[in-house]
């Protein structure tokens, strides 16, 4: 069971969607109640692994066979902390988003679901794959269902969307593409063997020289993803473009295949030009908070509001990142899950009204809240979890990190701080000229309140909001030891750096310690 | 028994969620009701926890709420004396505002949703006053910031109470902004946010006068200005008054702004380390204190009167906690919870029976329609005005005392402290005589429609009307005769903040009786004043405002400072942002990824060119170019 | 005998003719002759060859060419029958939708 239950949930989308290709496509209703279900099992298998996980017990559930012998390159998947809620989180906002669907997807309905289907597989096997060839081949898989959700049943404008959302992400698996096969080179040449295996990977220590340029591709396709600034001009185009169900994904999980990548591969594989890189990259994350939070203050559309508030939100998770110690790393990964129930939700509560309305734009509407009272107070929820108010799942997240920020990026915990302050300001200013003053538009009072697939809908999500929020322990703990291993390979470099006083290879603003503690924030 | 205390604010979190889930099933009666009682409850529990605590503090720890790496935080409650007295007013003026609350709302068709907001409140007010941690202080301070938030603006269809909703919630968090950092300094110098361990670890990790303890202090000092409505984050208290009536007096008069005080309070230790936080304290809440107070003296707004009131009042609270006379701060907050509380309720009562009438240009003659509402007023504007022997001059004059006998404090505090006293007695007998006495100025139609509001109204004014008069009972000064229990009763929570502090010289008591005598002297004067421009009917204000129209119009105007943080802040952050996306997202970005894809597109269309699609042209080419190729074959074969 | 220079030269008429008909016709059945012209040029050239230097090995080829161009003419024609119900014309100067 252990060793099957990854491959199971890789390959069940795939199985499903094979035989959904068999159904007849006019048959709307049996689709869309076969997808659910098809996801739904999906979710329910992989909360097996919730209870089958073994605290710091490294990768778990592995499974491995040999692809190509003469390659290295073999199909080994595992998981450990770090991807363990990733997968939930995948396995649950899909079926949020097939159940989200429902209503929205009249046209070509068979086809949506085989893609979304597929983007499952996809994005599970990414999260899974302990094999950088294998990794690779999940990661452009992931791309090609999510350019036809975004291109087919995406708004206007959708071609361009798709095509940028595209042009972005392939510019960047391309440098990965190129820095893996080197990165196999260069391992082959000091061990013999050729190999694609992560575990061997991360025992191996690339020289320093070559180290920069790795990190930087690996980084390059990753940023892309996240969207660290200033990569992230794809992501307002993609998220307006995109059908409700895809932004869900979109923002819920794709945006994390950035923050996972460098968790997983670029900071362990790379930590020296990590390091190196570190000061340009909190001013990036920085930069990002900021920018995000200001150019959402100004956005007309309630999608590309919450688009830039994702690009602050992910220079957040950068932030934690970069803070290089356990308080943020754990807040880092926290506040992805946190990002992908809030900001999912929040797309969810848009795209439900967008089905009512047909616009998005925050003029349109207008005194809301009294037409639409419980979609008002599911909003209000939401809203406030983005906003990162205590008791919701946003603020552990963000407090960790600004926590953990605090001690060796101060004065960028200083501005991430402010971030928080701008959130507050544009998602309360949007809210009240969306749901308070008068209904001056008559349309608006024809808007019918949430129905119960709606509300079934949203209530998993409000409930995740505030278990997060409440009681992070069970999360938290799982992700720590995992992190810690991450943590301790970068510290490793950075003791011996420290010692030997080796120049670096570029020079940076010196990232200066708040005080002079001399404990190190290391658990023992 | 005292590992209930969670209980004490879990009661309201059950009535908010019965009232919020269910509220539209509940009758009105039924909301009412359940809101009223679980507030009750817990202030009886309060009570009882007060009884049972005895001497030394308690700790019950609920939960575990964070843990990473070396970072953990827990739902853990404390109670000692100054979370007693707060966890008891704050029940308890919360329980009468609920009963107010019933009458004054009841025509209001999201009855059960305005008592599931207060009910929440009171749930986040009574966390802030009993967590045992920064964190959890935190949670509750943000929540009755979200709260009040809602509350504001429950009359979310007028466009003035949604923006002053967001005003307030956006204001207090710049000020949470720097109360965030100090958490996580603190977190990082003592590796931990408990209150005990923080306070226990401060004086053997810092002398007094430490940078770094002055930064904490100033930092957390910057959250309170936020939700205290101190300089220079005020602003949003006035604006806040587009609430319900009671929710004014409840949230932004007698509890919530006062949880900066506590805040202040509660870190008496680290304050106590660093006297230049102290004296920045002291200096905004002595300059709030008169700034404020000028401000009310020329509102016509029944609420926004009182609404200035309460930042000078509170301005006084600082004064109090910076001159290191913490527990007459507490003492202070205690009984203008009570008399403020009376003032906005009578107010309110004045608004409802005047059909939501708030100008006071409008009022007049009130002590016929209105007796109960105008007695209890009565004792309000006096006590707060600081007449011997009620409440507010009791606490008000430990703190004039305070600020001049203090080591800390200085003549010049006193002489501001005073003059506020002065401006004080002025304003609210202005406001006592325009609305309770002359001749009326509405409408013979509306005569006929003033009544004397219900028992659920009335009720709660008189409660707080007596808790006016003899509440300041308990803190009666020394040299009074009276034995000052409240100080004493606070006395171990502070003891530690005393003993790093450097103690006064003993004063004669004729020095204190002396400055009593003047401090009542000038707040006589204020009273007399007001009586001859306002009740005599004299023509002195609107000579006064012809002669000096401009220093009117500035002071009318509230100093202009709301134009001024527009044009400085608000304007400039919202045209950068929108030149940011417009110009640096579309423009520069976009620009260049677009120009680089045009680019790319040029260059295949202009590759494209010799296809034009003629077939026989690419034989053509093929012809010659096989020809060309033989050609050179040829050459290089001979 | 008659000498190999001039079967060549046949070839080379041949395949001029084909290259020639090839270029200047518009009409696709015509292109299509022109090409088996050319084939076939190219298929008295191998004989000859083989004949000259006695070697049979060229038939195989000669073979191979025939067994193509039936293909060619086959697959040719149905795709000229299928452009001509879909374009309802033979013209390739009319047939230019690969225009860049």
């Amino acid at each position: 069971m252990d060793s099957t239950i990854l491959t199971f949930l890789i390959f069940w989308p795939l199985i499903t969607a094979g035989v959904l290709t068999l159904v007849r496509s006019d048959r709307h209703d049996a689709i869309r109640i076969y997808a659910l279900v098809a996801t739904l099992l999906e979710f329910v298998a992989s909360l097996y692994l919730l209870f089958a996980f073994e605290t710091g017990a490294g990768y778990q559930f592995v499974a491995r066979w040999v692809w190509s012998d003469a390659l290295g390159v073999s199909y080994q998947v595992g998981i450990d902390g770090i991807s363990l809620f990733l997968v939930l989180l995948t396995t649950f906002l899909t079926v949020i988003s097939v159940w989200a669907s429902f209503a929205g997807i009249k046209e070509r309905v068979k086809g949506y679901f085989i893609a979304f289907l597929v983007l499952e597989a996809g994005m599970v096997g990414t999260f899974c794959a302990t094999d950088l060839f294998l990794f690779y081949v999940f990661w452009e898989l992931m791309l090609l269902p999510m350019y036809f959700l975004i291109g087919i049943w995406g708004g206007v404008n959708r071609i361009y969307a798709t095509i940028k959302f595209v042009l972005y992400t392939i510019t960047g698996s391309l440098f990965m593409l190129v820095a893996i096969i080197y990165t196999a080179n260069v391992v082959h040449q000091h061990t013999g063997v050729w190999t694609f295996d992560l575990m061997v990977w991360s025992q191996f220590d690339i020289p320093a020289a070559q180290q920069l340029w790795l990190f930087l591709a690996f980084a390059l396709a990753f940023a892309i993803k996240v969207p660290l600034f200033p990569f992230h001009t794809w992501l307002p185009d993609a998220h307006v473009q995109a059908p409700t169900a895809g932004s869900i994904i979109l923002a819920g999980v794709l945006l994390k295949m950035g923050t996972y990548g460098f968790l997983r591969f670029a900071i362990p594989l790379f930590p020296a030009a990590f390091l190196d890189a570190l000061p340009y990259l909190v001013v990036l994350s920085v930069i990002g908070i900021i920018y995000g939070a200001l150019v959402a203050m100004v956005q007309k559309d309630i999608k590309s509001l919450v688009a830039y508030s994702s690009v602050s939100h992910l220079g957040f998770v950068m932030l934690g990142m970069c803070a290089l110690n356990t308080i943020g790393f754990t807040g880092s990964l926290l506040q992805q899950l946190n990002h992908g129930l809030s900001t999912g939700a929040l797309f969810l509560l848009v795209g439900i009204i967008y089905e009512r309305r047909h616009t998005r734009l925050i003029a349109d509407y207008g005194g809301l809240f009294k037409v639409v009272p419980v979609y008002g107070v599911f909003f209000m929820i939401t809203m406030l979890s983005s906003v990162g108010l205590p008791g919701t799942n946003g603020f552990v997240g963000e407090f960790l990190i600004l926590l953990g920020a605090f001690r060796s990026q101060t004065i960028a915990a200083v501005f991430g701080t402010a971030g928080i302050v701008l959130a507050a300001g544009y998602m309360l200013w949007m809210f009240q000229r969306v749901f308070f003053g008068k209904v001056t538009n008559p349309e608006n009072d024809r808007v019918t309140d949430m129905t119960l697939r709606e509300r079934a809908v949203m209530v998993p999500l409000i409930v995740m909001i505030f278990v997060i929020g409440l009681y992070p322990k069970p999360f938290l703990e799982r992700m720590e030891p995992a992190l810690q291993r991450v943590l301790s390979r970068v510290e490793q470099v950075r003791i011996v750096r420290e010692q030997a006083l080796t120049p670096t290879l570029f020079v940076g603003p010196a990232a200066v310690p708040v005080t002079n503690e001399p404990e190190e924030d290391i658990r023992p | 028994m005292l590992n209930t205390i969670w209980l004490i604010p879990v009661f309201p979190l059950i009535g908010f969620m019965i009232n919020g889930l269910f509220g539209r099933r509940l009758t009105r009666y039924g909301s009412g009701v359940l809101g009223c009682l679980t507030v009750f409850a817990s202030f009886i529990l309060s009570l009882l926890a007060m009884l049972f605590l005895g001497e030394g503090p308690h700790r019950f720890t609920l939960a575990e709420w964070i843990v990473a790496g070396r970072f953990t935080v827990s739902f853990g409650f404390l109670l000692d004396h100054l979370s007693a007295v707060m966890a008891v007013t704050v029940s308890g003026v919360a329980f009468l505002i609920h009963v107010y609350s019933t009458g004054y709302m009841a025509q209001d068709e999201r009855f059960s949703r305005y008592f599931a907001y207060l009910n929440l409140f009171v749930f986040f007010m009574l966390v802030l006053v009993l967590a045992d941690n920064f964190l959890l202080l935190y949670m509750g301070w943000e929540g009755v910031g979200l709260c009040s938030y809602l509350l504001i603006g429950f009359w979310f269809q007028k466009d003035s109470a949604a923006n002053a909703g967001k005003k307030a919630f956006i204001v207090n968090r710049i000020g949470d902004f720097g109360f965030a950092l100090g958490i996580m300094l603190i977190f990082w110098k003592f590796g931990s946010v408990y209150f005990p361990e923080v306070f226990a670890a401060a004086p053997e990790m810092f002398v007094p006068g430490d940078t770094l303890v002055t930064a904490i202090c100033l930092l957390l000092f910057l959250g309170a200005t936020g939700k205290s409505a101190q300089i220079p984050l005020y602003v949003w208290l006035p604006d806040a008054m587009e609430g319900p009536t009671p929710v004014s007096a409840l949230i932004h008069a007698a509890t919530m702004v006062t949880a900066g005080v506590y805040m202040v309070a509660r870190c008496s230790v680290l304050f106590a380390l660093s006297p230049t936080a102290l004296l920045v304290v002291a200096i905004i809440g002595a300059a709030t204190a008169l700034f404020a107070a000028t401000m009310a003296t020329v509102q016509n707004d029944i609420k926004r009167v009182l609404a200035y009131s309460t930042i000078s009042q509170l301005g006084y609270m600082f004064l109090a906690c910076g001159v290191a006379a913490f527990s007459a701060a507490i003492f202070h907050l205690m009984t203008h919870a009570f008399f403020k509380a009376l003032l906005f309720l009578g107010a309110g009562s004045v608004i409802h029976a005047l059909h939501h009438e708030q100008d006071l240009r409008h009022m007049g003659g009130l002590r016929k329609y209105l007796p109960a509402t105008f007695l209890t007023f009565g004792v309000a504007t006096l006590a707060i005005s600081g007449f011997p022997g009620l409440a507010g001059f009791v606490s008000k004059d430990e703190i004039l005392w305070s600020s001049f006998a203090s080591p800390l404090g200085g003549v010049a505090f006193w002489v501001v402290g005073v003059l506020t006293a002065g401006l004080t007695a002025f304003y609210m007998f202005r406001l006592f005589f325009l609305a309770f006495y002359g001749k009326s100025r509405f409408s013979e139609e509306t005569a006929t429609k003033v009544h004397e509001s219900p028992m659920s109204m009335t009720g709660p004014l008189v409660i707080l009307g007596i808790l006016s008069f003899v509440g300041g009972w308990i803190g009666w000064p020394k040299v009074l005769g009276g034995g000052n229990s409240f100080e004493h009763y606070l006395a171990p929570v502070f003891a530690a903040a005393e003993e790093l502090l450097p103690h006064g010289v003993n004063h004669a008591h004729s020095t204190e009786f002396l400055l009593m005598g003047l401090s009542v002297g000038i707040a006589l004067l204020g009273f007399i004043w007001a009586y001859r421009w306002y009740l005599r009917g004299s023509t002195a204000p609107e000579n006064l405002k012809n002669k000096f129209p401009a220093v009117y119009r500035l002071v009318q105007n509230k100093y202009y400072i709301d134009e001024f943080y527009h044009l400085v802040i608000v304007r400039p952050i919202v045209g950068g942002s929108r030149w940011l996306w417009k110009y640096f997202d579309e423009l520069v970005i976009d620009g260049s990824v677009n120009g680089l894809a045009a680019f790319v597109r040029q260059l295949g269309q202009a590759g494209a060119q010799p296809q034009n699609g003629y077939f026989r042209g690419y034989a053509a080419t093929f012809a010659l170019g096989s020809v060309a190729v033989l050609a050179w074959l040829i050459y290089v074969l001979s | 005998m008659i000498p190999l220079s001039h079967y060549l030269l046949v070839s080379a008429v041949l395949f001029g003719l084909g290259t020639v008909g090839v270029l200047i016709s518009r009409n696709l059945i015509t292109i299509l002759m022109s090409v088996e012209l050319m084939l076939n040029a190219a298929n008295l050239a191998l004989i000859s060859f083989a004949r000259w230097h006695a070697d049979p090995g060229a038939h195989v080829f000669v073979f191979i060419i025939f067994v193509v161009a039936a293909a060619e003419a086959a697959v040719g024609l149905s795709l000229v029958i299928a452009i001509f119900r879909r374009k309802n014309t033979v013209d390739v100067d009319e047939l230019n939708i690969l225009k860049g």
